[in-house]
């Protein structure tokens, strides 16, 4: 943390957005995490992300739970609806909220801690309803706040700072939430903006659960030789199958790649991403496959990086459960209530 | 591109804009932060060193350091510099006692013609040295034009006499009233070294119809303005113009409304912009009702049975050739004559040296002036020196005497036997302002006040007397203010490759997005890769050597506020702020001559 505001005065050359906004009016506070904090870089890839798809703050509700990584949405989308939950109930919160309002863009922000062990169940069923949510989960491996005991997401044989030997199985977030039906999935790094930032407008685009498990080296307690979370072993260990751009609007793609290395995938909201294909044979339409990759890779101590898999199709909760369009929070009480003679058409319907 | 060199000099004095643009290579950002803790008299001294009239200057200096301040890039205006100069002086306790104390002559005598800003900086250089100084000028006191020229309502006598004072009390013999008529029986009176430092002191001539026989209400402006100061000449006309733009003209008009002028304008021939007059000049003759008239060229002066009667002009507009040149044509427009009892000229000044004879060994270029070696200061003569106005033509206090600084170098090393070509080098020091994981040992946190205003006088009492300053100067709590506008330029981002785990730190939480990780390229295609866009080239890219990804760290430092807030929170310690500080030498300071390293 540091003891003064970040000053106002900004570049004077910033691009502002189609709203007329700069990035730097998609910040909060001043961040009091640890100098260093792979948890800031998430913070500044999804302020870029908003900034970049002209996001108005006001229509994003940031919720989070209990943990260093759910300090952060203090840091960013100042101008935004929060709700900093109970430790591990943040998708409770989260559906709660969505249901109540399915017009904001949801912002559900976690950490291994909170979604892997406290919260373990209520990330399942989150991702299994099909939540239309962007579940960004800041992966350090580690107790930060508690200073550095290994979490669940801690790769067995990994060494803690002290030098002991984890011996624990890891749980891998994304090889669950592809399990449990997540219509997008994918992994990232927190110094690797260039491939986080389209991630996360891509996830904010996608209608139904998105997760994102992005790697956040913990500079206090987990950036040290022995650790698989560290910043020199994510970067050398890193498998990215893919790199994506956004496409906002309906304009001709202009980047020229070479033929049979794209694919765009359009989404629901209209926005396309283009895939970069890294590894050719990777197919991000084929969730069996992914699982197969993701653990042939795991065993080889390599980490998968890249959109995992998506579902341009997808389902969210509202249209599982048939509600209304209009958000449940503005419909006036003669709708919800319309009287006496509807229900008894309904218990006649039903004798 | 190649790894920036910090350690040479030149690299962080750059990053320091305001002091790089002074002539004299003031230190600008150490003597506010001094200001801000109340330590007026330190500020002062540092000042004094480097420029020799902070009273002065703090009144009446071109400021070319306030253009270049970093602040006017972020925001609309720059830091009041200049004024803030005046807080030291106003503020500062009584600073004899820090001044040179007086040594034993080394038995070397060195002559001034003039006693100006340039001479009596030589002279200040010179004298702590043992060197026996007598300087010669035609007026009876000391100071030259700033004396004769700078209207008292702008610069009063007590500040004049108060610095000149502090160089004549060095042991320093002033001749005044001695008006020195011949290079060459100067040089007969075998002193070691001469220096010129005599000015500009001639006023161009306005040849057109009518000068001669009006001439008795047709005034140059600066003999005008130096008969003022000497207080014989007391009134003028009621309707007064004034031909000219430049900061004399300013001069001339303001002193013209204290001396009766009612209805005084300024007529320029240029476009009002084009003016050279500072635009805080400009100002304060606005304010004080004189209207400042354009594009209007005189053609001729109007007269009656020998008396004035006013001035008539020919019309003109700017026309721009394919090459961006300014040229002024007649618009076509009927001439204008304005009605008028005085005419003050003020078209510019000249270099007059007929005093110089052809065989001294002084040799003068095809526009009559002599040549001057523009690092040594040294003519043609081996043992004679030019600076200020007199070396190379009319231009500001503030260049006089940064090449008074230069002059005075050459002459003590020329009379210590050694190579007046051969310059030292500054003196650079750096250390880290870290006094604790937040703490710095400046004020890091960016103040956003707007520029404060300098109180001014009310207009009817200073309209009143020619005497009464019109800038009050800013009292403890505007200067206060104005102080933390300054963003500490010299205390240097300092980036250490070793050290930098790439965690992306500094460059989230950069309020300018300064900072860049790419990789390397030629600087264009770099600058075009920055998180910002670059918006002035002349401004430095820091670039560090390859980092353990391959990609390397771009620093644009042209909008850096120097928060410090990268090295807060770097985890590593890959970037620290260090305090730069650079000291020009001067004649007698131990000379490095080799490069140090800066960091």
């Amino acid at each position: 943390m540091t003891y003064i505001a970040k000053p106002k005065f900004h570049h004077p050359g910033l691009k502002k957005n189609e709203l007329g906004y700069t990035h730097r009016d998609y910040e909060g506070k001043i961040s009091t995490l640890c100098a260093g904090c792979g948890h800031d870089s998430i913070t500044a890839s999804i302020i870029e992300a908003c900034y970049e798809l002209s996001i108005e703050p006001h229509r994003v509700a940031k919720i989070s739970g209990i943990g260093c990584s759910s300090k952060t949405p203090d840091y960013f989308l100042g101008n935004s609806h929060g709700f900093n939950s109970v430790h591990g109930r943040m998708p409770s919160v989260l559906t709660g909220a969505n249901l109540a309002n399915r017009d904001l863009i949801y912002l559900g922000v976690s950490g291994d801690g909170d979604s892997a062990s406290i919260g373990f169940g209520q990330f399942a069923h989150s991702i299994r309803r099909g939540v239309n949510m962007t579940y960004i989960v800041e992966n350090n491996g580690v107790y930060g706040l508690t200073k550095g005991q290994f979490s669940a997401t801690a790769d067995r044989g990994s060494k803690s700072k002290k030098g002991v030997t984890n011996t624990d199985n890891a749980i891998d977030l994304v090889a669950i939430a592809l399990q449990l039906g997540a219509t997008f999935v994918a992994r990232s790094f927190s110094g690797d903006k260039s491939q986080l930032v389209p991630l996360i407008a891509a996830a904010i685009g996608h209608k139904g659960a998105s997760f994102i498990d992005v790697i956040s080296p913990c500079i206090a307690f987990n950036n040290h030789a022995g650790s698989t979370k560290s910043f020199d072993y994510v970067r050398e260990h890193n498998d990215a199958v893919n790199r994506l751009d956004v496409l906002v609007g309906r304009d001709p793609i202009a980047v020229d790649y070479a033929p049979g290395t794209v694919q765009v995938v359009e989404q629901h909201d209209g926005s396309r991403i283009a895939l970069r294909k890294i590894d050719a044979d990777y197919d991000p339409h084929d969730r069996l496959g992914a699982q197969t990759f993701l653990a042939k890779h795991a065993a080889k101590g390599q980490i998968v990086t890249g959109l995992l898999y998506v579902d341009p199709d997808a389902e969210d909760l509202h249209e599982h459960l048939n509600t209304v369009e209009t958000p449940l929070n503005t419909l006036e009480a003669d709708t919800l209530c319309p009287g006496s003679s509807v229900l008894d058409k309904i218990n006649a319907s039903l004798r | 591109m190649k790894p920036t060199d910090i350690a040479a000099p030149d690299y962080f004095h750059k990053v320091v804009d305001c002091q790089w643009a002074c002539p004299a290579h003031t230190p600008v950002p150490e003597y506010i932060r001094l200001i801000a803790q109340g330590r007026y008299s330190d500020a002062y001294m540092i000042n004094w060193k480097s420029n020799v009239f902070p009273g002065i200057l703090g009144r009446t200096c071109d400021r070319p350091c306030e253009p270049a301040c970093r602040r006017g890039r972020v925001e609309e205006t720059p830091v009041a510099i200049c004024r803030l100069k005046r807080v030291a002086a106003d503020f500062k306790d009584d600073i004899k006692q820090r001044l040179p104390k007086p040594v034993p002559k080394n038995g070397k005598r060195v002559a001034f013609v003039g006693g100006g800003p340039a001479s009596l900086t030589v002279a200040r250089d010179l004298a702590p040295l043992g060197y026996h100084c007598t300087v010669f000028d035609s007026d009876p006191e000391a100071g030259g034009m700033m004396r004769t020229q700078i209207p008292k309502f702008r610069l009063p006598n007590s500040v004049i006499d108060e610095e000149t004072g502090y160089i004549l009390g060095l042991g320093v013999e002033f001749k005044g009233g001695h008006r020195i008529e011949s290079m060459k029986a100067l040089l007969a009176e075998k002193y070691d070294a001469i220096f010129v430092g005599s000015g500009a002191p001639r006023g161009r001539e306005l040849d057109i119809p009518g000068r001669k026989e009006a001439a008795g209400n047709i005034h140059i402006g600066i003999d005008w303005l130096s008969s003022v100061s000497f207080g014989h000449t007391d009134k003028i006309g009621k309707r007064v113009i004034v031909l000219g733009g430049g900061n004399t003209a300013m001069d001339c008009c303001r002193t013209a409304r204290r001396l009766g002028g009612e209805d005084v304008k300024v007529i320029v021939r240029s476009g009002f912009e084009e003016m050279k007059a500072s635009p805080w000049e400009k100002e304060d003759a606005i304010h004080e009702d004189i209207p400042i008239l354009n594009f209007l060229v005189p053609v001729s002066f109007i007269h009656d049975n020998g008396k004035l009667t006013g001035v008539t002009f020919q019309k003109v507009k700017a026309e721009y050739d394919a090459k961006g040149r300014r040229n002024l044509v007649p618009s076509g427009e009927p001439d204008q004559t304005f009605e008028c009892d005085d005419v003050l000229v003020a078209v510019g000044q000249e270099n007059a040296f007929p005093w110089i004879e052809p065989d001294c060994g002084i040799e003068f270029d095809k526009w009559h002036m002599p040549k001057v070696d523009p690092k040594t200061f040294a003519s043609t003569n081996p043992k004679v020196f030019f600076g200020g106005d007199a070396a190379f033509g009319p231009k500001n206090i503030i260049w006089a005497v940064a090449q008074g600084h230069d002059a005075a170098l050459s002459i003590h090393k020329m009379l210590s036997g050694e190579d007046i070509t051969e310059r030292p080098l500054p003196e650079v020091h750096v250390s880290s302002q870290k006094m604790g994981i937040h703490e710095w040992s400046y004020d890091n946190d960016i103040s956003i006040d707007k520029r404060f205003k300098v109180p001014h006088r009310d207009k009817v009492i200073a309209l009143k007397d020619i005497k009464t300053e019109v800038e009050l100067g800013y009292d403890v709590k505007l200067a206060l203010g104005e102080a933390h506008r300054c963003l500490n330029c010299d205390v240097q981002t300092v980036f250490s490759t070793s050290l930098c785990i790439e965690c992306d730190a500094c460059a989230d939480i950069c309020p300018m997005d300064c900072i860049t990780f790419t990789n390397n390229g030629e600087e264009d295609d770099l600058r075009h890769r920055l998180k910002a866009p670059s918006l002035h080239p002349d401004q430095d890219l820091y670039v560090s050597s390859d980092l353990k990804t391959g990609r390397v760290m771009v620093k644009d430092e042209d909008v850096c506020l120097h928060c410090g807030l990268c090295a807060e929170r770097c985890p590593t310690g890959a970037w620290d702020m260090q305090k730069y500080f650079i000291e020009m030498t001067h004649a007698g300071s131990t000379c490095p001559t080799k490069s140090r390293s800066a960091a």
